[in-house]
């Protein structure tokens, strides 16, 4: 993975100089919040309902055992022992005192991250494939392009004040794991038929109030041309995007009011003007220095599955039913990708203890060349390990309490952080993922339901992605009472959709029951093979709804 | 507004015309995009030196064959957030050669000086609060950047090869 260099580190440690400094003013009074305000923003420290919230980026969601220590250790430092790991592959720390923030950033700094840019209106965190460098549908690893973008981003002068916050994701697969399509700037690497590899672009992607399905701009983009692309539609859009209301001013309603065709002559324009300098074109030798700190670990050659592994799974059905729903194939022969859930029935989606980070990351040391992924799904990977090791990595995962065999199933679910914590939530969001989760929880069961993504937001802003879940769910305030509104049939992958609205909003209580009624109901009208997804295709809202208010 | 040019606070000594006020044959003076549209002519070959203000949503390409009458642009922030100013000053520099005063009017905050002066300003009609000292704390705030810009400044994938990414476009 990447390491910073003289310049990156540099950086990094003046933003931390800076802070202490801003913080040091605040402190003394020489500034009012207001002031203060959006210079705590550009360093990813919130004001919530209870105490300060600090944002620290994984720039693309990937980071080591040092790293994943530090960030344990913070916890138990300066939070209540523990984080929470969020859908753009962030970590959040909830519970902490302004005083202590330029000491936990320089902690930060010193393995090498950071808390830049994962607020305020600028380009946040770039995140991407957990799979990268793993799977085996890749057309090229998409971290390099996302490390360029990292650079290229960081305190971009003219993209810092722009009409509202900017997401980029990419992804070097057919196969989107990465939600691209719901992103500001969404990329997508392809290869020609040249056999070429270069940027197939989407913009104005994005859920919160106006949800929409990022526009396709760009079949092909040579590589080289991508930091000026990019350019050009953060210009058109810094120059263009509305900033009289702020709930239009993200791109996709420039893009909306606009028109896709006349928002891509916009951006070819301009990427034309911004070409012929040639400014934005990166030295060959920064592409391939770049791309060296990602080239595959050094894999042994292995055989097919091994005895000693297909033993375990006959012998114990836990270790099987793990390996079911959290091991995918990895591209090397006798490797497997092993997905770690952090969704405990019952437990909070997200949340990791310092223990539980410890022991993460002594697995990555021990196992996958040193690396760990966080998901935007909100739990983590070990992208690189044998498959032999499986067994004894998952006996240590029962024992850190990680070993949930949930990743794609009904508990499996994306919850925001919601009234718990969030001064805009309108609902709480995780009690009622707790209660689906406890609902589901006998695990033969969820296996038979198969793949099915729920995922709640409570509040309109939509942290939780409840357009995209297969079953999303969305809380709203009705008199000053917690209810939900439930939507059918979104996706984020490469196909993705947004959910259809079933009708009515539920009460509190009444939100497990009537997930259990689709669920049902899907299970009635499912043909063989079909997913929660496939069938609903196939039969439309009526069955669902007419079951869903059957009783009412 | 104290005045900040080249890092020194200096009078200011242009003179913004209010919407009533006649353009005076002597002495420099700025004035907004609408009377430059209305009086081009009259205006146009004016002895002394002539400023344009202008605002966001009046992009600097509207004019940019008037460029060479003007000494001075001024780009307003009306509000700091309002970034649309940081791409207009690009834009003045790097596109259309402008090489006259850039300054920049309104909410301007020391926070942001860096970023300005990054995209091509040299005057800031700062607060009263900022000082030379300041400014000069903020120019040297980040040791090196990742971006081409209108400073001119080596981004770091440049310095990293030993190679001036300016020149090579050249």
């Amino acid at each position: 993975m990447y390491r910073y260099d003289e310049f990156d580190q540099s950086l990094v440690d003046a933003r931390v100089t800076e802070f202490r400094g801003q913080v040091a003013r605040r402190l003394a009074g020489d500034i009012t919040e207001d002031e203060f305000k959006p210079l705590r923003l550009m360093n990813g420290l919130y004001l919530q309902l209870h105490a300060y919230m600090l944002r620290v980026a994984i720039p693309y969601g990937t980071f080591n055992s040092r790293q994943m220590h530090m960030l344990a250790e913070i916890a138990r430092k300066y939070d209540k022992g523990y984080g929470h790991f969020t859908t753009r592959q962030n970590i959040q720390y909830n519970w902490l005192k302004l005083d202590d923030v330029p000491d936990l950033l320089a902690d930060l700094a010193s393995v090498e991250m950071h808390a830049i840019q994962t607020s305020g209106n600028c380009i946040r965190n770039t995140t991407s494939d957990q799979y990268a460098g793993a799977a085996a549908d890749e057309i090229e690893d998409p971290r390099p392009t996302c490390e360029i973008i990292r650079q290229w981003s960081t305190f971009h002068p003219e993209f810092s004040f722009l009409p509202r916050k900017f997401k980029i994701a990419v992804t070097g697969a057919p196969k989107d794991r990465a939600a691209v399509q719901i992103h500001d700037i969404g990329i997508q690497i392809v290869e020609n038929n040249k056999g070429e590899v270069g940027y197939s672009i989407f913009v104005g992607g994005g859920l919160g109030r106006t949800p929409m399905v990022g526009k396709h701009i760009r079949a092909f983009l040579p590589r080289q041309d991508l930091l000026a692309y990019l350019e050009a539609i953060m210009r058109v859009y810094n120059m263009l995007g509305r900033r009289d209301n702020i709930y239009k001013a993200r791109i996709k309603i420039l893009v909306h009011e606009a028109s896709a065709a006349e928002f891509t002559r916009l951006v070819e324009e301009e990427f034309e003007k911004i070409d012929q300098t040639k400014l934005m074109a990166l030295p060959e030798e920064e592409l391939d220095r770049i791309a060296a700190y990602f080239a595959a670990p050094e894999f042994e050659t292995l055989g097919p599955c091994p005895a000693e592994h297909l033993e375990a799974l006959d012998r114990d059905r836990d270790f099987a039913l793990w390996v079911k729903a959290n091991v995918v194939p990895h591209k090397v022969p006798g490797y497997a990708i092993a997905n770690i859930s952090l969704k405990p029935i019952g437990g909070v989606p997200g949340d990791i203890t310092s223990d539980q980070m410890d022991g993460v990351a002594e697995l990555a040391k021990d196992y996958s060349f040193d690396e760990i992924r966080a998901t935007h799904e909100q739990n983590l990977v070990l992208p690189h390990v044998r498959e032999r090791d499986l067994y004894a990595i998952w006996q240590r995962l029962k024992a850190l309490e990680l070993a949930t065999a949930n990743i794609g199933l009904v508990s499996d679910i994306i919850a925001c952080p919601g009234l718990d914590y969030c001064n805009l939530a309108n609902a709480r969001s995780i009690p009622v993922a707790q209660l689906i989760s406890e609902r589901f929880a006998e695990l033969d069961r969820q296996h038979d339901i198969g793949e099915l993504k729920i995922k709640i937001s409570g509040c309109i802003n939509a942290c939780g992605h409840h357009h995209v879940g297969h079953i999303g769910i969305l809380g709203v305030d009705r008199k000053g009472e917690e209810y939900y509104q439930i939507t059918l049939g979104g996706s984020a992958d490469e196909n993705t959709r947004l959910g259809d609205i079933t009708g009515p909003s539920f009460p509190y209580d009444k939100v497990v029951d009537a997930v259990e009624t689709l669920v049902t109901t899907y299970v009635d009208l499912r043909q063989s093979g079909e997913t929660f997804l496939q069938t609903y295709a196939r039969v439309g809202l009526a069955p669902f709804k007419e079951n869903l208010y059957a009783a009412a | 507004m104290p005045l900040l040019k080249d890092g020194r606070l200096v009078e200011d000594k242009w003179q913004r015309l209010e919407e009533h006020e006649v353009v005076p044959t002597e002495g420099a003076v700025i004035i907004d995009l609408e009377r430059w549209q209305v009086e081009r002519e009259n205006l146009k070959g004016r002895a002394a030196p002539l400023g344009l203000l202008l605002m966001p949503g009046q992009s600097p390409e509207e004019i940019a064959d008037d460029l060479s009458q003007f000494d001075l642009i001024a780009l307003a922030f009306p509000a700091f957030k309002d970034g649309r100013a940081y791409s207009y000053a690009r834009i003045l520099r790097e596109r259309l050669g402008f090489t006259g005063e850039l300054r920049a009017v309104g909410e301007v905050l020391q926070d942001q000086l860096f970023f300005m002066a990054r995209v091509g300003f040299d005057a800031f009609e700062v607060n009263e609060r900022t000082s030379e000292g300041d400014f000069a704390a903020e120019m040297a705030k980040f040791p090196a950047v990742y971006q081409p810009s209108s400073c001119g400044e080596n981004t770091v994938f440049a310095r990293r090869h030993g190679a001036r990414l300016v020149e090579a476009a050249e």
